[in-house]
């Protein structure tokens, strides 16, 4: 037992050479260290590509399935809020990704400035989000809490929706199917909401570290890992946007 | 790696100038769906919105996620993994269009 003792304290002698603190022991080197921690973040994102998968085959499905409930669902959403999420998450991933060239090129700064920034743009999205929702509660389109689908049997019911699209009359074996739509839109919506409110969760986190000093000294790896889930979010939210708001306009 | 000098590379960095060019064109991608979806093209509507969003997420990846500038065994696993998606996609697809009970 002491001899082993003895071999491997020699080992670990010999085998410690110079490296920055934040370098983890096993690794070779810092650059091996930042790809495998890449790899492993890549794999969470191909999980979570699985996950979102799943609600974007249902609503794939479900569209072909109930196609005129979909299409007339969906024309009771405002193209003006998702066009302007739209532009206000791809504003916020901009910020992101000059957060990580901040804190590539170690600006303490930038790097702070354009986290605050993305934090505000986070929560803006998430206020929009928020008046699209409370306009859908206010319509009784809310499945399960707060719905009836008598404005889709009798579309002169709501005579904004019916001037722009002029919507035909459906039965109400067909009508009822627009809960289905709802339902995938606050699934798939509010899924990626939670998605938002935990990157803004770490994004608070992170302010307050780079405030002290911490991503500017050489090891960036958590803006970075940080930057990719953020990125994602917003790639989810790319095609949710046509599928949700867009392609059943002239439909 | 049994070669460690094969890790001592410089971490490459993209330049804010890249950043500002791919932002621009997102910001204008996403005017161009929305102006699409005013035009009536029947079942290209679908076809061009989501074209124009495959563009949108692939300048996403290569640019801001720094895939382009990634190792091959990021940029094969994520292809693998959008080739697994695709197959389980067909996969549940084709079980719902061959039912019996199926609605198509």
């Amino acid at each position: 037992m002491s001899d082993s003792t003895v071999i491997s304290e020699g080992a670990l002698a010999e085998g410690h050479h110079e490296h920055p603190p934040y370098q983890r022991h096993h690794f070779e080197s810092v650059a091996q260290q930042f790809d495998a921690t890449n790899f492993a973040m890549w794999l969470f994102l191909l999980t979570e590509i699985m996950f979102f998968g799943g609600l974007f085959m249902a609503y794939l499905l479900m569209r072909n399935w109930y196609y005129q409930a979909f299409v007339e669902g969906s024309h009771h959403l405002s193209i003006f809020w998702g066009t302007s999420n739209t532009a206000v998450l791809i504003t916020s991933s901009f910020t992101m990704a000059m957060g990580v060239w901040c804190a590539q090129t170690r600006r303490k700064a930038g790097l702070v400035l354009c986290l605050v920034l993305t934090f505000i743009l986070g929560i803006m999205f998430l206020c929009i989000k928020g008046i699209e929702w409370h306009g859908e509660w206010v319509d009784h389109h809310v499945p399960g809490l707060r719905f009836t689908d008598a404005d889709f049997i009798n579309p002169a019911l709501d005579a904004d929706v019916y001037h722009e699209y002029h919507d035909r009359a459906m039965a109400p074996d067909t009508a009822n199917k627009t809960e289905m739509y709802f339902f995938l839109y606050f699934a798939m919506t509010g899924m990626h909401a939670l998605h938002m409110v935990i990157g803004i969760s770490i994004l608070v986190f992170m302010i307050f570290q780079a405030t002290r000093g911490a991503y500017t000294e050489g090891h960036f790896t958590f803006v970075e890992n940080f930057g990719l889930y953020w990125h994602f979010v917003d790639i989810i939210w790319i095609f949710l946007f046509p599928l949700l708001y867009l392609v059943s306009r002239h439909a | 790696m049994s070669e460690p000098d094969a890790y001592e590379y410089e971490h490459h960095i993209v330049s804010p100038k890249i950043y500002v060019a791919i932002f621009v064109s997102l910001l204008c991608l996403t005017a161009l769906t929305t102006a699409a979806s005013y035009v009536e093209m029947y079942v290209f509507n679908v076809v061009v919105a989501l074209a124009i969003a495959v563009i949108k997420a692939s300048l996403v990846v290569l640019f801001f996620m720094h895939v382009k500038y990634s190792p091959k065994l990021t940029k094969l696993t994520i292809l693998s993994g959008l080739f697994i998606f695709m197959g389980l996609i067909s996969m549940t697809l084709s079980d719902y269009v061959s039912r019996a009970w199926g609605r198509w």
